[in-house]
């Protein structure tokens, strides 16, 4: 994956001819970028913790449908969330409407606030998935334990669940900040102007404005290392402890049946729960309004995207088992790190580069839907790969040796061992690809092919021609396959289980 | 005998379809799609042709070029539809472009003889806003008001760059004054025409930069006749899109007979409701009906496009000083 990448930069600074180096602008796009992505990835993982703590104690009606919403800021088109979050939190939004009739001053969400706040909204729930895999991946036994030796809530939280967030917070955290480091339209927009310019536009301007390769694969090159030096700077953080096995039974949890915590997890959800799906009804909302202006083709469109998806979780699968099997034999660190250089690449950069190489030799547009879905499986890679590897390595930790005395291996081993104890994740992996490969826009538009035009690519296509109603109604279908896939596939996944 | 009959013609028929030539069209996303100008003019042009036109949507005007550049004497295009008076000049420079015999009574309002490009379609920059607002009468009394603006960034957008040419034509030096006290109006920059045209129909600013000729959309194809373009008394910037062959074509005859029909009345009556433009020959029929309820600038603004490069460096230096602060 990592030559896919080199391979790409390597041809678009072939054509590149010998420029200047980074100007004060671009230093101070790259001041911003990592001022953002700093903020948003912490902010984002650490509100985390409490919501997936308390998601992890209770059960309730409707869990199971938040649990998979949980999945949507995610994989919305970025203009389609914007706009949802603006239908609340925006100058004419429903948080100003109630602000104006209490008679308080209106808050503006243009600015560093409101990139972070977007930020937030659509990386928080994901991290928090994250997160609650880790919790659910505690043996009940040591609750059990805890809860027979009256240890207090806090020392409780010290000795069960704090050595479990060591192990998951760091990959969180690279995850997040790699995602943010490559934001462009969302930055811009609620940024509020050009204070908000990230990496990823600078490189955009160099391609498409000045058609500057050599700048733009300096950019490009910049990002990586960003997101490289981050992610290994986390991942060295993340201790090799096991915490031991247990019977994999439901987790009872005996210190959390006090009021006050129960009112506690109570509000943390509600909180969560309200930021979550406000903008998601806003969306779903206009989208409903649109629905019955779309034209057909729009399902034209939805068709290619679900192949799309369909081949991108294959080609993921086949991709990130194998990696994080290799990954889970070994300490903590290198590979992981290639696998987020994969986020950070400019979808811009891969995509103009691959045009570079394939050109001379063939026709791009046929190689279009092939690009895409290999592109489509390297971004959701280190996705995969932070859900795959914590689960696989405790697995290895904790029946490696069972295993190597009763001489499992190879395929036998996978199959006994490694995929039945890894069904949820690769459960989740799968629908989070599916669905990221559904709303992808990055590379299929340098190959678009005119006959086989994607759904994300053809409600952006309503929305340049003033159809903004069918372009509402294209998102929420979008939304709806997405989640659809997703579901679909971590419900198989989680079929019987609980996480 | 029935299958032989129908073997027979589909053998015809395969031969037909390997003698027509093909033309292949680069053009913009949006003039590609079911409800853009593409299939009419595709079918139009297919009547008189005897061949097969094949349009190629790419992004919009600046990908058009990015694209070219990276194909290179290479590509398979034979036609580049949809660049604009602000990329003529780089796109001359790729020497990529053959001249064109091609012209006709233009109804731009300014003089057109560019031996490369041909026009077919233009329009008018300008602030579109709702009809219950008391709309400025130009750039100083925009910042001088509390009206809120949403504009498109000139470093990823074409009309953004447009207003930014705009400003420069219609102030020169003073341009940099006249973001300054434009900054506080500006609620957001955004990455494209789609966003900031968004933003506006929510209700997040008083006024977006669009083209005169976007309330037609409104009136025409949703019979909403709630929007408005205001009028600027220091003159309006022009957006002209042009249509041009290139060298490396292997159907030269067949090129320059699409420029033809691009100016010809068949393609200008197709555009203005299919492209929200206006067309650069009235055609005989006239301009659709509500076409004249219309803002018409007093004064067109046009910088010369072998100008456009240098002062485009200048102008964004001075776009991201003043709003950088």
């Amino acid at each position: 994956m990592l030559a896919l990448i080199l391979l790409a930069l390597g041809a678009v600074l072939s054509r590149a001819e010998a420029g200047a180096g980074l100007g004060a602008g671009d230093w101070a796009a790259i001041r911003f970028t990592v001022a953002q992505a700093l903020w948003s990835s912490v902010l984002s993982v650490l509100l985390a913790v409490p919501v997936a703590r308390a998601l992890a104690r209770r059960r309730f009606a409707g869990r199971a449908a938040l649990v998979t919403l949980l999945g949507a800021p995610f994989i919305l088109p970025v203009i389609v969330a914007v706009l949802g979050l603006l239908t609340v939190f925006g100058r004419n939004g429903w948080l100003n409407a109630g602000l104006e009739a209490l008679g308080l001053p209106a808050v503006s969400i243009y600015g560093f606030h409101g990139v972070v706040l977007a930020h937030v909204f659509f990386n928080m729930p994901l991290a928090t998935r994250l997160l609650l895999q880790g919790w659910q991946a505690i043996p009940a036994e040591r609750f059990r334990l805890a809860a027979q030796l009256r240890l207090t809530p806090f020392a409780m939280f010290r000795a069960v669940e704090w050595p479990m967030l060591l192990q998951v917070v760091p990959g969180a955290l690279a995850l997040v900040f790699v995602i943010c480091l490559t934001s462009f339209a969302v930055a811009l927009t609620l940024g509020g102007g050009p204070r908000a310019t990230t990496i990823e536009l600078a490189i955009y301007q160099a391609f498409r404005f000045d058609f500057d390769l050599g700048r733009a694969a300096l950019l490009s090159v910049v990002q990586l290392v960003l997101a490289g030096g981050m992610a290994l700077v986390a991942l060295r953080f993340v201790p090799t402890i096991s915490i031991g096995g247990g019977l994999d039974r439901v987790m009872p949890r005996w210190d959390a049946w006090g009021g006050m915590q129960r009112l506690g997890d109570g509000v943390v959800i509600a909180f969560a729960a309200l930021f979550l799906l406000v903008p998601l009804t806003a969306v779903i909302l206009r989208g409903l309004a649109g629905l019955p202006s779309m034209p057909t083709s729009v399902y034209h469109a939805a068709g290619v995207s679900i192949s799309v998806a369909i081949a991108s979780i294959i080609v993921l699968l086949l991709l990130a088992l194998p990696m994080a099997g290799w990954i889970a034999g070994r300490k903590a660190g290198g590979v992981e790190a290639v696998g987020l250089l994969g986020l950070s690449a400019s979808p811009l950069m891969i995509g103009t580069g691959w045009f570079i190489v394939i050109n001379p030799y063939a026709d791009p547009f046929d190689f279009a839907l092939l690009v895409t879905v290999l592109v489509n499986a390297m971004m959701a890679l280190p996705f995969a790969l932070r859900i795959l590897v914590p689960p696989m390595r405790e697995a290895v930790q904790r029946y490696g040796r069972l295993s190597t005395m009763l001489g499992l291996r190879g395929w036998v081993l996978w199959r006994v061992l490694l995929l039945p104890r890894l069904r949820a994740q690769i459960g989740f992996a799968a629908g989070l690809t599916g669905a990221l490969s559904m709303g992808d826009l990055g590379v299929i538009a340098l190959f678009a092919d005119p006959d086989r035009v994607t759904l994300p690519l053809q409600m952006v296509r309503l929305m340049g021609a003033y159809r903004m109603d069918a372009a509402a109604g294209a998102a929420l279908l979008l939304l709806g396959l997405s989640l659809g896939i997703f579901w679909i596939c971590d419900k198989g996944g989680r079929w019987r289980a609980e996480a | 005998m029935k299958y032989l009959t129908f073997a027979t013609a589909m053998l015809t028929a395969t031969a037909a379809w390997a003698d027509t030539p093909e033309l292949t069209v680069y053009t913009y996303d949006s003039f590609t799609s079911d409800w853009g100008p593409g299939p009419a003019i595709e079918k139009a042009f297919e009547e008189t042709c005897a061949c097969d036109l094949r349009l190629v949507g790419l992004g919009d005007g600046a990908a058009l070029l990015a694209r070219l550049k990276l194909e290179g004497a290479r590509s398979d295009a034979d036609v580049v539809m949809g660049l604009d008076t602000s990329l003529i000049t780089a796109a001359k420079e790729t020497g990529l472009f053959a001249e064109t015999a091609v012209n006709a009574n233009y109804t731009l309002p300014v003089a057109w003889n560019d031996p490369v490009f041909a026009p077919y379609d233009w329009g008018y920059f300008a602030f579109v806003h709702n009809n219950d607002l008391a709309a400025p009468a130009n750039f100083k009394a925009l910042g001088e008001s509390d009206l809120k603006i949403v504009i498109q960034d000139p470093r990823s957008s074409t009309p953004g760059l447009g207003l930014l040419m705009w400003v420069k034509a219609a102030y020169g030096d003073e341009a940099p004054a006249i973001w300054e006290s434009l900054a506080d109006n500006v609620v957001t920059v955004t990455k494209g025409w789609s966003e900031a045209y968004g933003l506006f129909l929510e209700g997040e600013a008083d006024m977006v930069l669009s083209y005169t000729t976007s309330p037609a959309y409104h009136l025409i194809a949703e019979e909403d006749d709630s929007k408005a373009a205001a009028e600027f008394d220091e003159g309006h910037y022009m957006q002209i899109e042009v249509v041009g062959a290139l060298a490396g074509t292997d159907q030269p005859e067949l090129a320059e007979a699409f420029l033809n029909f691009m100016v010809s009345d068949a393609a200008q009556a197709i555009l203005p409701t299919t492209n929200w433009m206006y067309p650069a020959v009235t055609p005989a029929s006239g301009l659709p009906e509500g076409f004249e309820t219309l803002t018409v600038p007093a004064k067109a603004l046009l910088t010369p496009a072998d100008d456009v490069p240098a002062i485009r460096e200048e102008a964004l230096a001075e776009w991201l000083k003043a709003l950088s602060q």
